[in-house]
């Protein structure tokens, strides 16, 4: 049996050329810009850069266009440059008290010090479609307060943690911090390794997964304690100065979800964590992120893992767009020979089933 | 900031400055590097080079460190006639704003120049980021919920 596997070279060039022309579209329409694109679809910007893992605005805005939009293959543009790039080192570890806040609520204390701060969200608009957005001189302006908001707001969880109601969050910096994107994944994964593949997890993935726990499948009883946005300087430590330098300043969303937890022959009751942090304003992704940590946490805090998402092999083999993805398109790939072969295979089956039956036709017949 | 605590007075003085250099937008910090008279003979050390850093998290905010992801970085050192070294480590893929921050950061260790610097580049660019900074918190503040007016007149 002959296959052709030469021939298509010039197909693929003219197809690369139409999606060239067909990205561009209708060139009496201006082209759309980067600097448009990071300041005005901020929030596909961010979720590029969180699940393709590298904070870098332009970049993320350059994937988005010539992904025509299509987010998942803005992520896989972004993980693939990001493999080009050497790594100069480890930041240090950000300490999310010290964010300069735009948003910051909590779902546990009405009144808590530093407030709720509503800042830019989606949750007070009534989701109808806006006319005036559809003509092209927008140019709102935001109310601005006389005075400053505070800084150094408290963590929700640190005023919990000091009546001990909560457990503990332990530094463990002895601990080496385990990378994904060094080591291939093991089970069981410690949680770091966790975190680090819920953060750069798909968001639709982590939201039914989240979604799934709060539906009954695996114990889940979660409170929003806290959500913030805002901006926060990264630490570098040079290694010709042996000090930590400021190299810039990136916009994260944190989530801290707090959780019960019934507390055992030997624990008194307390309340439990689940931890969401991603790079911009991805704030539904925090959230999932938070709720699918925590049931990841199932079996470290005696539960029974029972539901899909207390399953770390489930979820952290599979929340992975990029692979994901990989993966099902793979099937579009030529499979020529694998189909002749179950063709003839099932030509085979066919025929053997035909002449079984004529054979016990012919018994049956013998036998009458 | 607890890793800065322990530093030298000079540390301290050059991790402001450097701080401030990187976090400068990069066209402003050009033009002003460029508006400065007498400029000062200089080479590579070690050209602009972009890469990246892995940014950390922590679980909780205050638990077990974790790798959230990297960002790009522009490294860059030079070294002045004079034999003075300076470093740029800035956010981003710069590389002209990892040169002008390397370049002022080796001024700025020369005392005779250092106060002038600071008045022409260092100060005003805190200023302005200490203006953007003002400017977002104002907003943010505006946003607050103020719980207290709905139990005002008990």
């Amino acid at each position: 049996m002959y296959v052709a596997v030469k021939g298509g070279e010039r197909a693929i060039e003219n197809s690369r050329r139409l999606l060239a022309e067909e990205r561009r579209g209708d060139t009496s329409v201006p082209e759309v810009t980067l600097a448009q694109i990071d300041e005005q679809l901020s929030l596909a910007v961010d979720r590029v850069m969180t699940e393709g893992s590298l904070y870098d605005r332009e970049l993320a805005a350059l994937a988005v266009k010539q992904a025509r939009g299509d987010l998942i293959e803005a992520i896989f543009l972004l993980r693939a440059y990001r493999t080009t790039l050497p790594r100069f080192g480890y930041a240090e570890p950000l300490d999310t008290v010290a964010m300069q806040v735009r948003r910051r609520i909590s779902a546990t204390y009405k009144d808590l010090p530093g407030g709720q701060v509503l800042g830019p969200t989606f949750d007070y608009t009534l989701r109808l479609l806006d006319f005036d957005l559809a003509a092209a001189d927008n140019a709102p302006e935001a109310e601005a307060a006389d005075a400053p908001l505070e800084g150094g707001m408290p963590r929700v969880t640190d005023i919990l943690g000091h009546g001990g109601l909560i457990e503990p969050e332990e530094p463990r910096d002895e601990q080496e911090v385990g990378d994904l994107t060094r080591d291939p994944l093991r089970f069981p994964a410690e949680r770091d390794v966790r975190l680090q593949s819920l953060a750069r997890g798909d968001e639709g993935f982590l939201l039914s997964l989240g979604y799934s726990t709060q539906r009954g499948y695996g114990k889940n009883h979660p409170f929003a304690g806290e959500i913030r946005l805002g901006e926060l300087a990264v630490e570098f430590v040079p290694e010709e100065l042996g000090f930590p330098i400021e190299i810039g300043e990136i916009t994260v969303t944190e989530c801290q979800m707090v959780n019960q937890f019934q507390g055992s022959a030997t624990e008194p009751a307390k309340f439990t964590r689940g931890y969401g942090l991603t790079f911009g304003h991805c704030e539904r992704k925090a959230m999932a992120m938070a709720l699918v940590d925590r049931s990841l946490r199932a079996e470290e805090l005696g539960e029974q893992a029972k539901a899909p998402a207390q399953d770390q092999e489930f979820v952290l083999y599979h929340a992975d767009n990029v692979e994901a993805s990989g993966f099902t398109q793979h099937l579009k790939l030529p499979h020529y020979v694998d189909f002749q072969a179950e063709l003839v295979m099932v030509r085979r089956m066919r025929e053997t089933a035909a002449n079984n039956a004529a054979r016990n036709d012919d018994f049956e017949e013998a036998a009458d | 900031m607890p890793s800065s605590t322990a530093l030298s007075p000079d540390q301290q003085a050059r991790r402001r400055w450097m701080s401030v250099l990187a976090k400068a937008p990069a066209e402003k910090l050009i033009h002003l590097w460029d508006s400065l008279p007498d400029k000062p003979d200089w080479s590579y050390l070690r050209r602009p080079e972009t890469g990246m850093v892995m940014v950390r998290g922590r679980a909780g905010g205050s638990g077990q460190r974790f790798n959230l992801g990297e960002m790009t970085m522009t490294r860059c050192s030079i070294r002045l006639g004079d034999g003075r070294v300076g470093h740029g480590y800035v956010a981003g893929r710069g590389q002209g704003h990892a040169t002008t921050a390397a370049l002022i950061d080796a001024l700025m260790q020369d005392e005779t120049r250092r106060a002038a610097l600071e008045q022409a580049v260092i100060a005003p660019l805190e200023a302005s980021a200490a203006d953007r900074r003002d400017l977002s918190a104002r907003k943010a503040a505006a946003t607050k919920v103020d719980f207290f007016t709905m139990v005002r007149g008990e």
